[in-house]
């Protein structure tokens, strides 16, 4: 069958398998160490952008969808990998409880989660998702189901959390919960009108739980990078609404003309000025702080039928000013850009091989795909690249492997490790194959 | 906190619709095929909230057995507020036109074990006068077509049987509930492809708590199928026989 994940390119076919159980899982695997020349991947909830959930053979996590067990003392979860934050969410924030770390959307599973290393809006306080893993079960190419800790095969772990499934498939995995004491978020919006006055902003609220910028990147001139900044903290007041499941979906693929630089500019336009009382706290549900695309299902299709991709990079402290301001000048001269730019300061790397994150700043921008787009990005990278940054492989459809070996300094460490637990002999992606893992 | 009672567990409306009631803190008890998949669910459905799980492990075709396996619900839980029969299995259409244990195994499965269950649910139902009877259906019920006639005619059956129980029990206060499910991306259905019209088991789950909230009769879910199934019934036959359907 055809299929593609979040950004709708590439488009690749594939044969998809979801096996119920665990032991279903060894088998099919069995069946695909007996076949030549194969190569499967496992999938979540697809929603990776770019090609590093597609191979010629898919193993869908969908139905290993439980919770396992719970103790309320710890706040250990233990959980099998196709579960969503969205069903951890729904049943653990009415009662107190919240992920340690979210990313923008609460529809990935468990098992994405770890594979991508996902960070949230306090990446600068708490780290990645994988930071709150204690343990995990991996199913390795041989067959056999190993745990991972920190203490407990650590080589395996540091591989597999953020490893885009290529050292085996994640089946189950143990995570911290965070005790809230609220299901809201007291939200404070700061205006900024420059990129500079936007890092600023960030280094002074650095001891603020969840930050994060809506940047109008096609704002040109003395206003390149003005943003609104939105800090928050967990609400005190002891109240839990049960979140909702209303949401609104786009039906079908809108033709992709309707994204273009005046519809896009005029609505970045609107948004930067949308009314805000600054400094004041406003109480929003969290559901709508941290996931208000969630609310719009299927937004991906609004960039039509060729589908977008998303430019997700992080440049070190040092020259991320320089370099972003030279990327987003990029971005306003060639009048591409995107409705939803984001900018969010980093905390420290951590030790796992293939982790995205480093102590600096990270952008997001959404590019409806075009053909100019490919070469784009490749000017992006080199500015990227001058700076030491690199870009994000949960987002990546098209990033050179020239670019990933010169920015991700563990990548040998990580072909290495493939070959000593013969993962490389089942698990590839189209991005691991394109990036010489 | 409600007491249900959940046959054929394993399958995934099923599943979702436990996973539901757990989360509304009631008290479920489990049969199903296979007792390891059924273990997975308890853990499950204990975490998401479930003042109890029990589990017990059950064949739909052992008619025997039945009696006894309700007798021990029954006894664990002390009475039933809902039962929901969600068992089933999807013939292959062209091996039963020419092999009968295959059409009869058929209609073991998908029909007469469900009477079967039925026999020994009444009457405890009926005897406390509240409570709601469940059972997953099929539209393919609703008429028969060429590609799929077996299944059709045994969920039919069900359904015929359950408009005459539905007025039995009226007067006892007990409901009985028809859930037809249209196409629903479950692992009965994983080798068919899918269209717009299919439904997540649970937007099924979903249909079933409000029908069972609503004492419903006969609910179509999604919902559109009870239009889609009108017009599939009021095509004449002499144009019907002609379709490839």
């Amino acid at each position: 069958m055809k299929m593609h994940s979040w950004g709708r390119y590439p488009v690749s076919d594939t044969t998809l398998e979801a096996p119920r159980t665990q032991e279903d899982f060894t088998q099919h695997l069995a069946a695909l160490r007996g076949s030549d020349d194969v190569q499967a991947i496992a999938r979540g909830m697809g929603r990776s952008y770019g090609d590093s959930a597609l191979s010629p053979t898919v193993l869908a996590t969908k139905r290993l969808d439980s919770f396992i067990a719970f103790d309320e003392s710890s706040g250990l979860l233990r959980c099998a990998a196709g579960l969503t934050l969205d069903a951890i969410l729904q049943v653990f924030m009415p009662r107190g409880w919240f992920l340690a770390v979210v990313p923008g959307t609460r529809y990935v599973s468990v098992g994405g989660a770890i594979a991508s290393d996902v960070h949230g809006k306090n990446h600068h306080v708490d780290g990645t998702f994988c930071e709150h893993i204690t343990e995990l079960k991996l199913l390795l190419a041989s067959g056999e189901l190993v745990s991972c800790s920190r203490t407990q095969n650590a080589a395996l772990f540091h591989a597999t959390c953020a490893g885009m499934g290529l050292t085996g498939v994640v089946l189950e995995a143990t995570l911290r919960l965070r005790r809230i004491h609220s299901s809201a978020i007291e939200q404070r919006t700061i205006r900024t009108n420059s990129l500079e006055e936007t890092f600023e902003k960030f280094e002074e609220n650095l001891d603020c739980t969840y930050s994060v910028a809506w940047l109008d990147c096609l704002a040109t001139g003395q206003n390149t990078g003005r943003s609104l900044l939105f800090l928050g903290e967990h609400a005190d007041d002891e109240k839990f609404i049960t979140p909702g499941k209303r949401t609104i979906a786009v039906p079908f693929s809108s033709p992709s003309f309707l994204l273009n630089r005046y519809s896009m500019g005029l609505f970045n336009n609107l948004y930067f000025h949308k009314p805000i009382r600054a400094g004041q706290i406003q109480r929003i549900e969290a559901f709508q702080y941290f996931f208000p695309l969630d609310s719009i299902q299927h937004w991906n299709r609004l960039y039509g039928r060729q589908g977008f991709l998303q430019y997700q990079c992080v440049i070190p402290d040092e020259g991320a000013l320089e370099g972003m301001r030279k990327i987003l000048n990029m971005v306003s001269a060639a009048g591409k850009g995107s409705f939803l730019s984001v900018l969010k300061k980093f905390g420290p790397a951590n030790q796992n091989l293939l982790s995205f994150p480093m102590q600096g700043y990270t952008l997001a921008m959404d590019f409806k795909f075009e053909k100019s787009i490919l070469a784009f990005f490749d000017e992006m990278d080199r500015v990227v690249a001058d700076h030491g940054g690199r870009l994000y492989l949960a987002k990546d459809a098209r990033m050179s492997a020239a670019f990933f070996q010169s920015s991700y300094p563990h990548w040998e460490r990580m072909r290495e490790l493939r070959r000593e637990f013969s993962a490389d002999s089942i698990f590839h992606s189209l991005q691991s194959q394109r990036l010489g893992l | 906190m409600k007491n249900v009672l959940i046959i054929g567990a394993n399958s995934a409306i099923a599943k979702a619709t436990a996973r539901h009631y757990a989360q509304q803190k009631d008290s479920l008890y489990l049969l199903a095929r296979d007792p390891h998949q059924l273990e997975i669910q308890r853990g499950d459905l204990a975490v998401r909230g479930a003042s109890a799980v029990e589990c017990a492990a059950f064949d739909a075709t052992d008619f025997a057995s039945h009696g006894r396996l309700i007798t021990k619900a029954l006894e664990t839980m002390g009475h039933f507020d809902i039962v929901l029969i969600a068992h089933g299995s999807l013939p292959d259409q062209a091996l039963c036109e020419s092999d009968f244990e295959a059409t009869l195994q058929a209609f073991n499965i998908n029909a007469l074990s469900v009477i079967s269950l039925l026999n020994h649910i009444i009457e405890p139902m009926r005897e406390r006068r509240d409570g709601c009877i469940v059972v997953v259906t099929s539209v393919a019920g609703d008429r028969g077509r060429q590609s799929n006639f077996v299944y059709g005619a045994a969920k039919a059956m069900v359904s015929t049987y359950l408009q005459g129980l539905r007025g039995r029990l009226f007067h006892d206060n007990v409901c009985v509930i028809d859930i037809k499910p249209g196409f629903v991306d479950t692992p009965m259905t994983a080798h068919l492809s899918k269209g717009v019209l299919w439904a997540q088991p649970e937007q099924i789950a979903q249909r079933i708590a409000k029908g069972v909230e609503k004492r419903r009769a006969t609910v179509y879910a999604p919902g559109f199928w009870r239009l889609i199934m009108f017009v599939v019934c009021s095509v004449p036959e002499v144009i019907f026989k002609r379709l490839k359907l």
